[in-house]
């Protein structure tokens, strides 16, 4: 089993109420040094069998019509995820996304 | 006068918007979301509510429904269509109108009767205004804040294709204080306060508002006589 991930984020120039409210939280948890979140999209497409450039392709397809509105949005990532390094692990390792975007 | 009404999972207006019509004098005609067919209705309302549960944006699900790929096509041809609320990001989303719907800047939703100011009155749905024209009708939204960027804001403004702005408060950020747009030929409207909901005596916005609640049955009557000019032509 294959797995895409696909990030979606706001665009910069767009205002994003739901960052702002979590940059309000942090100091009050006593997280001071972070001067602003902004909130984004993961999506995380499984498939049968390989991730290949045609899957990979159908996903950007699929990332730039239904799961982005460009007018507001950026695509930020469409890559493989390592089948060992899976969003389930939580791995801190910075190598786990094996983003080939 | 048959006027459409869809209905797609989460709609919440769908009957409002089925009444309003008939109380401006048209038929109204149910249309079912999954039914690619628009069963030769002679103008479309997109209601309000949360289709699809606007689990990925609002609107986004909708799009893809089956009775948009005809309804596209029909808003192309110059059937005259209203979005409403829920029913303008579902236009936007479509890609019949330009911008995006996004969260409020306050992050609150917000319910409230709204004062606007009608701008644009040679379109299907707002010729039985007055240019100008101030009128109350409920807002309830929690991703209300138009945007667009400035090259479209400008095109929108030059164009005279504001159809109605914000008056007094701006009540989710929306860019330029815009509370509905059309597209260049005025049949496709999109809009995110309520009229529906201010077509009936008592129903619409409180009386200490200054109006009669009934502000928003010219956007209902508009498409009757739009529809009545196009036959009579």
């Amino acid at each position: 089993m294959g797995r895409v991930v696909v990030d979606v984020m706001l665009k910069p120039e767009i205002l994003d109420p739901q960052g702002q409210a979590v940059a309000g939280a942090l100091p009050r948890l006593g997280f001071t040094g972070f001067t602003s979140v902004r909130q984004g999209k993961r999506f995380e497409l499984e498939v049968d069998g390989e991730v290949t450039p045609e899957v990979l392709a159908a996903a950007r397809e699929a990332a730039a019509t239904l799961l982005s509105n460009p007018v507001i949005e950026d695509v930020v990532r469409v890559a493989a995820a390592d089948e060992h390094h899976s969003a389930d692990h939580h791995d801190d390792d910075p190598d786990a996304s094996g983003a080939v975007a | 006068m048959r006027i459409g009404v869809v209905t797609f999972p989460g709609s919440l207006d769908d009957k409002d918007a089925a009444r309003a019509a008939r109380l401006a004098g048209a038929e109204s005609v149910s249309l079912w979301h999954g039914d690619a067919d628009l069963h030769g209705v002679d103008a479309i309302v997109i209601p309000g509510g949360f289709s699809y549960g606007d689990y990925l944006r609002c609107g986004a699900i909708a799009r893809f429904a089956p009775v948009m790929e005809p309804l596209v096509d029909a808003a192309r041809g110059g059937l005259p269509v209203l979005g409403i609320c829920n029913g303008f990001q579902v236009l936007c989303e479509a890609h019949l109108l330009p911008g995006a719907l996004v969260r409020n800047d306050h992050r609150k939703f917000v319910c409230r009767d709204q004062a606007l100011a009608i701008e644009r009155v040679d379109t299907a749905w707002t010729s039985a205004y007055q240019r100008g024209q101030q009128i109350v009708v409920p807002l309830k939204n929690g991703e209300g804040g138009f945007v667009a960027d400035d090259r479209t804001l400008d095109e929108l403004e030059g164009e005279g294709r504001v159809v109605a702005r914000y008056l007094g408060d701006n009540p989710n950020g929306s860019y330029r204080a815009i509370a509905g747009i059309s597209n260049a030929a005025g049949n496709v409207v999109g809009l995110m306060p309520h009229p529906e909901h201010a077509t009936e005596p008592g129903y619409g916005p409180d009386p200490r508002s200054g109006t009669a609640g009934l502000d928003g049955l010219g956007f209902f009557t508009s498409a009757v006589a739009t529809l009545e000019g196009l036959v009579r032509a």
